[in-house]
């Protein structure tokens, strides 16, 4: 996407960049995180849990906003996000 | 009245508004019920009274929902109570499954009548007895009082309310429209002199509290909701803890103490009241209305030199086996009236285990006994 | 809003030790379940004042998986248990959390008069279409001609809508948004956490596994991408227009937000005439 004019303060502002975080165990391999991001971030990966299900890899992690909707949308309580500068999460 | 809006002296009542007052001087702050003959005076006392000391009545949109009421306000922290006849008491079976389960202090008052089906709606029975033990499906133990008369209505809601409280179970009252809508002198002491019992509450840190992890006398301490302690409460078979646990072994660990709590403290809970009962050939074994009519007819017998005593059961359930397997060893015969076509009958049979005979006198209700009825009995036993 | 906000995150309210939950993968419980206690979290009521009361069934499971004064109850009354746990102890924010099946159908007696009652308290209606954990029945909110497995030629009931349903017996607050909407429905429940009276919001959530795929749905990917292409955000919506047929589009948004006063409003307002203030000393001002 390009904007039209450059924003004032773009020399300021730090995008903020999110590192995806998932407890293996806990996935069930919906895909819903894979779908809705809106970053297109995640993929459904090769690799399986204790139980089988395919995991998910955040192979496009750069792209990652933090935004925090893998994690909302995730059923299983699996994912949790964060800033890269402050490890720690990004929504309640 | 008390400045607290408790009642004390000498009243004329019946046994319905005699309940809802034990049940106010017990403690009891919150009510749910719904309008059923003969048990609807105890809700309308109820509706009346409760706002007189700060509680809370609430008819609800039937008995189930009565029923769960009254579970959700116990662990809110409300002595709670409802009442119900026939109909309405088959409808709350499966909540008081529920209060079993869970461990749910509370009063169901069963002012019963003819059954089955609405039979018939204003006049006598006591045909909900095995249905008290029973009628829930699954094993539990329970607890269930027969009063005799609106002063035992009175007192006897008062001990259910404590035994509610003390075994963490719901109480029944089965009592009948005899001695629901029978009006005679209640005498209600002052209330510091009636003692009530309060769950025992958990001693623990919160951080530490297990809500079904019994103490000693296999009953856990309860806290109540939002006291802090986050408890998760089910009617799954479930761990201390409080958590679901489908196994064979967590079934066998729980509802052997349900039962058991109730069992192994038999000689706490069970009240029986006897009259000539030494050196007696036949006993009379009866309860609620039944045994205020048998009287006459033990009278009658005595008169014409019968040894015959009088065992009333103030506690139906748990049932006294063992005073009955006692007396089945020195008695001839257990004459038992009741208002249907057997059955704590049953009991004292299988407890007497033919060591004396037990005669039925049994009557399917819409009336009391006839005491003659009772007195053949009584004398045909003797012989 | 009070004093008592406490520091919690989401794993802070789950039973950790109870995760991974029963649900099955593609499940939209738990994102449901999520965006509840995210929403919690951010309504900033005092945790130890909020009980969550569930019935029977998957959705009933939800009790369990929250670290809080949690009842799973019996099928269908977890709405009469609530109305005694919030009469009992009034200072309690009640929340029931339970699904289609349990509260409009065998509960539904005690939904219409909960909300005539306009009784304080939260309804979390998670509606998947059928009974999941029997094997996936019809339920009262089974689309007409949808096929289960006791409508296995398709659906010949009239279904319930409940949105419409819930208004008509006197809900205060009406909304409906899917699994999908997580924000939005987060949103919602906050809204409706904080409504005085009967708020009641209905989640639409995946079942593939009982019902999209019977249903030409086979993963819970497939329901959520339906929700996402046929949800039309109607907020203000009259409930009697949001009705939801097979394979057609599913109306969200917020219903109903209206003042209406409480049980306790009225049977205060009466008890206050009837016991006016001169009288007061024979009322006790605890419960014992």
């Amino acid at each position: 996407m390009k904007y039209w004019r450059k924003p004032l303060d773009q020399d300021k502002v730090k995008p903020v960049h999110g590192r995806i975080h998932l407890l293996p165990e806990r996935c069930k391999g919906c895909g819903f995180c894979v779908k809705f991001c809106p970053r297109d971030v995640l993929e459904e990966s090769e690799r399986v849990n204790k139980k089988g299900y395919h995991l998910i890899d955040a192979v496009r992690e750069d792209e990652c906003v933090a935004c925090g909707l893998c994690e909302a949308i995730c059923p299983d309580f699996a994912i949790s996000v964060t800033t890269e500068d402050e490890m720690e999460s990004t929504s309640v | 009245m008390s400045r607290h809006g408790l009642l004390e002296g000498e009243y004329f009542m019946n046994g319905d508004v005699a309940s809802a007052e034990g049940a106010i001087c017990a403690g009891c702050r919150f009510f749910a019920g719904y309008p059923i003959t003969p048990a609807t005076e105890v809700a309308e006392r109820m509706a009346e009274r409760l706002p007189e000391v700060g509680g809370t009545f609430i008819q609800m949109e039937d008995e189930i929902a009565s029923m769960a009421a009254i579970l959700g306000g116990s662990w809110g922290g409300a002595k709670s109570m409802t009442s119900t006849s026939g109909p309405g008491f088959s409808l709350m079976m499966e909540n008081l499954g529920l209060g079993a389960m869970t461990e749910t202090p509370c009063v169901v008052v069963n002012v019963q009548r003819a059954g089955p089906s609405t039979g018939l709606p204003t006049l006598t029975a006591q045909g909900d007895m095995m249905q008290a033990r029973w009628g829930s499906h699954g094993l539990y133990g329970i607890i269930a009082l027969a009063p005799s008369s609106p002063q035992e209505m009175f007192e006897l809601t008062i001990k259910a309310f404590n035994l509610s409280e003390k075994y963490r179970t719901p109480v029944l009252i089965m009592t009948d429209e005899s001695v629901g809508h029978m009006s005679e002198k209640v005498v209600i002491p002052p209330s510091n002199q009636i003692e009530v019992f309060d769950r025992r509450k958990p001693t623990v840190p919160v951080s530490e509290y297990l809500p079904f992890k019994p103490d000693a006398d296999l009953v856990p301490p309860m806290g109540n909701a939002g006291e802090g302690y986050r408890y998760h409460v089910t009617g799954l078979t479930h761990d201390e803890r409080g958590y679901p646990d489908m196994t064979a072994e967590a079934q066998e660990k729980l509802v052997r103490r349900l039962i058991d709590k109730i069992e192994l403290n038999k000689d706490d809970i069970i009240e029986l009241e006897e009259d000539e009962i030494d050196g007696a050939d036949v006993v009379v074994c009866s309860y609620g209305i039944s045994a205020r009519v048998a009287l006459l007819a033990v009278k009658a017998a005595r008169e014409e030199g019968i040894k015959v005593g009088m065992l009333r059961l103030i506690t139906a359930w748990p049932f006294p086996n063992n005073r009955i397997k006692e007396l089945a060893g020195k008695i001839k015969a257990f004459v038992v009236p009741e208002l249907n076509a057997g059955q704590m009958a049953l009991e004292v049979e299988r407890c007497a285990g033919g060591a004396a005979e037990t005669v039925l006198v049994g009557h399917m209700g819409g009336n009391v006994h006839d005491p003659q009825v009772i007195l053949k009995a009584i004398r045909k036993a003797s012989k | 809003m009070n004093g008592n906000h406490e520091e919690v995150n989401i794993e802070g309210l789950l039973r950790a030790d109870r995760i991974p939950h029963i649900w099955c993968p593609g499940c939209g419980l738990g994102s449901v379940l999520r965006s509840f206690l995210s929403a919690l979290i951010k309504s900033e009521l005092p945790l130890d004042k909020v009980a969550v009361v569930s019935g029977i069934g998957c959705t009933g499971r939800t009790a369990g998986y929250v670290k809080l004064d949690s009842f799973h109850t019996t099928h269908g009354r977890a709405i009469p248990f609530a109305t005694g746990l919030k009469l009992a102890n009034p200072e309690l924010k009640v929340i029931v959390f339970s699904g289609d099946g349990d509260l409009s159908s065998i509960g539904g007696n005690h939904l219409i008069h909960a909300a005539r009652r306009n009784m304080d308290m939260t309804i979390i209606c998670v509606n998947n279409f059928t009974y999941g954990m029997t094997g996936g029945q019809a339920a009262p909110t089974t689309p007409l001609n949808a096929r289960t497995s006791t409508t296995p030629y398709g659906n010949y009931e009239i279904p319930f809508n409940i949105p419409y349903l819930i208004a008509a017996a006197g809900a205060v607050y009406v909304s409906r948004w899917t699994a999908m909407h997580v924000r939005r429905l987060e949103k919602s429940i906050i809204e409706a956490i904080h409504k005085k009276g009967f708020s009641f919001v209905e989640a639409i959530a995946p079942c593939p596994t009982q019902y999209g795929r019977k249903n030409r749905q086979a993963t819970g990917l497939t329901q959520m991408n339906y929700y996402r292409d046929n949800s039309i955000i109607n907020h203000g919506a009259d409930p009697r227009d949001v009705g939801i047929e097979l394979n057609g589009p599913i109306n969200v948004g917020k219903f109903v937000d209206i003042d209406r006063a409480t049980f306790s409003d009225l049977q205060a307002d009466i008890l206050d005439k009837a016991f006016p203030p001169e009288s007061k000393p024979q009322t006790e001002t605890t419960r014992t």
